[in-house]
This record gives C-alpha cells, sequence and structure tokens, in this order.
C-alpha cells in the first residue's frame, strides 16, 4: 500500500441501474484538504459516503489509512467485515453534513460525549472536560447546555465539527457544511474548517465556497456525472481550467 | 470566529409599548349555548340526586368497601403490566419491523396479523383454556430436548392467562405506533450516529427511540387508558378485577346500579390521574424541541375563564429562531 490516508481505486457505485460512481480514483495525503466540486448529483456525497461505507461499493477498493474500508483481503478473496469492524472503522473517521445532524434530545455537551463515553468508553467526567475543551475551540465554550434548537444553523454546525473531533479522528469528511447556512452564518464555520486544517487535520470538504477551497485546500477536484474531470492545486483548476465542463462549472459558481 | 454569537448584538431601545385593552366582540351566540348548557345540566344533576334509584346513599357505602378495593389494585396491577409487556413487544416487534433480515420482518408481520386480527376477549379465553391445548409446557431445544416441562395448570394461573392475554394483544397495537415513531425521526440521526461508530442497536437505543418518544407517548397513554377499561373484559374469565369485584357484590344484594356507578367512579378517577400522568411525561420527552406541549384539557378550560375575565389581548413572544 501507499502512505495515503485515502486512497480510491477505480470506485464504481450503483443504485439499481443507475450508476453513480463510474471509476473515482484519487489519492488524500495525510494533513492534506481535499475539496470536493461539481454538480448537484455528481456522486459527491456518495463518494463521501463510501470512504466511510456508509454506502457499499460495487468495484474498486477504497483505503484509509491502509486499510481497506469494510473489507478484508483473503489472497484474491474479499471479505466483508463484521458490523462491529466497520463501526470501529468509522470511530476514526469524522463526518460533518449539511443538516447538522445533531441528537435533537441531547444538550450540546450531551452530544459531544455520547460517542466518546458509549463507543470508545471514556470516562464521562474526562469526555466531559475534552467537550468543554472543544466547545471553546469552536468559539462556543459558554453554549454547552443548548439544545440544537436553540442553537443558530451556524452554531450547530460548530457543534457538529466537535462532536466529530470528540473521537479523535485522523480523517474528517464535510459533506457541504454551509449549504444549509444562511450567508451571514457561513463565515463562522469556516473559520472553525480553516482552523482544523492549520492543526494538520486530512479533510475532504465537499463545497461550493470557492473562496475556501482556494485559500485553504490543497487540492480541487473537480467531478461531474459520477468521475473526476479534473483535479490539482487550486491555482491551476481555478485559474487556468482545462476541461471545458469544468469551465463552464466555475463560470456559474464564481 | 469570535463575534459570532448575533445574540449579543445591542437591540436599539424600544419606546415603551402600550399595551391593547380593546373592548371585546360582543358575542350573543357564546352567552345564549353557555345558557342552555347549564339550563341542561342542571337538570341532569336534580334528577340523579333525587331519582332514589341512582342509590347514592349505597354508592357512599361501598365505594370505599374492601372488596372494592381489592378489585381496583388488581385492575391498576393488570392494567400496568400488560402496558409494560405490551409496549416491551411493541418495541421489539417495530424494531423487527425495521431489520434487514426479511425472515424477522415476517415474523413479526404475522404477529400483528395474529393478534389484532382476533377479538381480544378470544385470545383471553383461549390463555384460560392453554392448559387443554398444551398440558405440559417445554422449554428447551425446539425438536430437540427439553430442558424443563412446566405443568400448563400450575403455571399457566387466571392471573398469568389474563396478562399474557392483554398483554400479548397489546403489543400489536403498540408495535405499529412505536414504529410511527421510529420512522418520524430523521434519517440523519441515524447516519450521524453510525458515522460516530455506534452500533445498530445502540443508535436505536440512545438515538433513534428517545426521539421517536415525542410522537410514541400521546398514543401510548390513550392506549393505557384505553387498557384499563379493557381489563374490565377479564371478568368474565371470573378474575376479580374492579368490575368482577363489584358484581359480586350486587349477585348478593341486588344493587346493580348503584354498584356500577362505583365501578363508573374509580374508572373515572383512574383515567383522570392517567392524563395528568401523560401530560408530564409529554413535556419530559418534548425537552429539545422548540415547541411546548399543548396544555392538557383541564389547563385550557381554566385559561380560557382566565382570559374571560381579563380581556387583555396576549401578543405572542417571538418563536426561537434556529433549524
Ligand atoms: N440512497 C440512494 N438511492 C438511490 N439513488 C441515490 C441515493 N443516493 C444518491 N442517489 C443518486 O445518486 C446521484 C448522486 O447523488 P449525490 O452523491 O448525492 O450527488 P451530489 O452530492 O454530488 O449532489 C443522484 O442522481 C442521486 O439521485
Ligand atoms: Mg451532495
Amino acid at each position: 500500500m501507499s502512505d495515503a490516508m485515502i486512497k480510491a481505486e477505480a470506485v464504481h457505485k450503483r443504485f439499481g441501474r443507475n450508476e453513480v460512481l463510474k471509476g473515482i480514483t484519487l489519492d488524500v495525503a495525510p494533513g492534506e484538504v481535499m475539496c470536493l466540486l461539481g454538480p448537484s448529483g455528481s456522486g459527491k456525497s456518495t463518494f463521501l459516503r463510501c470512504i466511510n461505507h456508509l454506502e457499499k461499493i460495487n468495484s474498486g477498493r477504497i483505503w484509509v489509512d491502509g486499510n481497506l474500508v469494510g473489507y478484508r483481503q483473503k489472497g484474491d478473496v474479499l471479505h466483508e467485515i463484521s458490523e462491529r469492524d466497520v463501526a470501529q472503522e468509522r470511530e476514526q473517521i469524522g463526518m460533518v453534513f449539511q443538516r447538522f445532524n445533531l441528537f435533537g434530545h441531547m444538550t450540546a455537551e450531551q452530544n459531544i460525549i455520547e460517542a466518546p463515553v458509549r463507543v470508545a468508553g471514556l470516562k464521562p467526567d474526562v469526555a466531559r472536560a475534552e467537550a468543554k475543551v472543544l466547545m471553546d475551540r469552536v468559539g462556543l465554550g459558554d453554549r454547552l447546555d443548548a439544545y440544537p434548537a436553540q442553537l443558530s444553523g451556524g452554531q450547530q454546525q460548530r457543534v457538529a465539527i466537535a462532536r466529530a473531533l470528540a473521537m479523535k479522528p485522523k480523517l474528517m469528511l464535510f459533506d457541504e457544511p454551509t449549504s444549509a447556512l444562511d450567508p451571514e452564518l457561513v463565515g463562522e464555520v469556516l473559520d472553525v474548517m480553516r482552523a482544523l486544517a492549520a492543526d494538520g487535520m486530512t479533510m475532504v470538504v465537499v463545497t461550493h465556497e470557492t473562496g475556501f477551497a482556494k485559500e485553504v485546500g490543497d487540492t480541487v477536484v473537480f467531478m461531474d456525472d459520477g468521475v473526476v474531470v479534473e483535479s490539482g492545486d487550486p491555482v491551476s483548476v481555478f485559474e487556468n481550467p482545462q476541461h471545458a465542463r469544468t469551465q463552464a462549472f466555475l463560470s456559474k459558481v464564481l | 470566529m469570535a463575534e459570532a454569537d448575533q445574540s449579543s448584538e445591542p437591540a436599539p431601545a424600544p419606546a415603551a409599548p402600550v399595551e391593547i385593552n380593546a373592548v371585546p366582540v360582543r358575542r350573543p351566540g357564546r352567552l345564549v349555548a353557555g345558557f342552555l348548557i347549564i339550563v341542561v345540566a342542571a337538570a341532569l344533576i336534580k334528577s340523579a340526586a333525587t331519582n332514589p334509584r341512582f342509590g347514592w346513599g349505597t354508592v357512599g357505602e361501598y365505594l370505599f368497601a374492601p372488596t372494592v378495593m381489592e378489585g381496583l389494585v388488581k385492575t391498576i396491577e393488570l392494567t400496568f403490566l400488560s402496558m409494560i409487556i405490551g409496549i416491551g413487544i411493541g418495541v421489539l416487534l417495530a424494531v423487527m419491523r425495521l431489520s434487514p433480515n426479511p425472515i424477522v420482518v415476517a415474523a413479526s408481520g404475522f404477529y400483528i396479523w395474529l393478534f389484532r386480527g382476533t377479538p381480544v376477549l378470544v385470545q383471553l379465553l383461549f390463555w384460560a383454556f392453554i392448559a387443554a391445548l398444551y398440558p405440559v409446557i417445554s422449554l428447551g431445544v425446539p425438536f430437540g430436548p427439553a430442558l424443563v416441562n412446566l405443568d400448563a395448570n400450575t403455571w399457566i394461573t387466571p392471573f398469568v392467562a389474563v396478562l399474557l392475554g392483554l398483554g400479548l394483544n397489546e403489543g400489536a397495537y403498540m408495535s405499529e405506533i412505536v414504529r410511527a415513531g421510529l420512522l418520524s425521526v430523521d434519517e440523519g440521526q441515524e447516519e450521524a450516529a453510525k458515522a460516530l461508530g455506534m452500533r445498530r442497536m445502540m443508535t436505536m437505543r440512545r438515538v433513534i427511540l428517545p426521539q421517536a418518544m415525542r410522537v410514541i407517548i400521546p398514543p401510548t397513554g390513550n392506549e393505557t387508558i384505553g387498557m384499563l377499561k379493557t381489563t374490565s373484559l377479564v371478568s368474565v374469565l371470573a378474575y376479580t378485577e374492579l368490575l368482577y369485584a363489584v358484581q359480586l357484590i350486587y349477585a348478593t344484594n341486588y344493587k346493580q346500579i348503584p354498584l356500577l356507578i362505583v365501578a363508573s367512579i374509580w374508572y373515572l378517577v383512574l383515567t383522570t390521574i392517567l392524563s395528568i400522568g401523560q401530560y408530564f411525561i409529554e413535556r419530559h420527552y418534548g425537552r429539545g424541541t422548540a415547541r411546548e406541549v399543548p396544555p392538557t384539557l383541564l389547563m385550557r378550560i381554566w385559561q380560557s375563564f382566565s382570559t374571560w375575565r381579563h380581556t387583555r389581548v396576549e401578543i405572542p413572544e417571538p418563536t426561537r429562531h434556529g433549524l
């Protein structure tokens, strides 16, 4: 294997007869921030969900930190791994959703300590202390007792990021983390993500925020219709797109 | 990210608002309707109080009679135990319905079909006569050796038969209620739990079920009140709950009406207590949602009387924003 954090090789994914991913091959190095762009329906979310095995791929391979996602290879044969092992793989991969998906019946603090206590077996007071640190880090140190419904969208998304970080993941996946936010709340979430990138977190970010992609992204990948059309460093992709489909897309979002 | 909290923005101090103190619209229809209802109610009360066949003296005499009290305790016991069985089975069946395994789904569907498709009275009678069907109940490996043999007549006591009859039947109804609750929880909740490394059962127990409760509780309250009344059916099995207790008494003194009133009073007392309890449970499971649980009927009546007295127009507070 290689020392890539994520290595995807010819990943195909079908829903029924609808082929959504048609052979995705890409590498994400440790500490790299990869921004995934592309029109709606091009398969960005699906690819992200394949990385933590929320979706099963139909062919190809994905490795995270050298481990095959969802399977174990013995000789030429792939064996599905158990639910417990899948869950264990997911602990290492944080995910942030467009609609935040905070647990509505729990306070911010309870949201954050739930998995560390129940899944990782941390002592509740240790987890609570860590939750406080994380909430400070996302600028919400005084909202530990707030329920999601009492927080603005931007605040909820920052709690969701803190919740994912509480499992100390080695990789963070963001699926359009700012798309459900009012424009004036986008900045506060991007600030948190920027700080995270500066700390060296490996991140795959599906986003339409080209400003963020340019500034924070190490690589930009443009996807369309289930394939990677173009990828490279942000400057070359944004300022000198080679492919007509990339040009057409960028002319709409820039 | 320092200046993110916009709630700290100073709002311009508004000029002191003037309370609206308007003369309410006259509503003659309401007055007439209210008057008619009061007249009819007064007539009914007078007839009930003066008709000697109601036997209010006898009602008072038997209201706290030991036999009635014992029956009352049995009724409460049956209601709660069979609801616990029903809820347990209901949750199990609902979770089975969502299983990826088709055989598990089919088993749950069959159970619901069977128990909802036959009258509960028939089921109760089956359990009462179970010993005729299975004189010996063997627990052990299916088609293999038995580990324990239980004599049905000693183990399926009338109490157990009644409990099984009511509880297993209730499970079929509860499963539909629980299922509706589970489906009401946004899929994103399960996704988020999975992504954090939580497994299916933990996700169900910690994330989905608690949020489904908000949808599950109100109909479960109704089921409990329904169950309280359904327990009276077991009087046909000569099981001494509230109704059978008063029947035993009027079998000897022939004062059927007063004793049925005694039973009705106790059923009403219990349903009232259950409704109040339901309000507080709903409020507990509503936490984390911006909306308040609607007030109970009693509270609404009280509130409308107090707004009759103060005709100030209430201006609703702005609702909390956020998704
Ligand atoms: N669970 C699913 N079942 C069936 N089709 C799906 C499912 N999820 C996504 N799709 C389809 O896959 C395609 C790609 O979706 P998605 O990955 O969400 O695109 P993007 O995130 O780039 O907008 C869409 O056509 C969508 O309808
Ligand atoms: Mg998407």
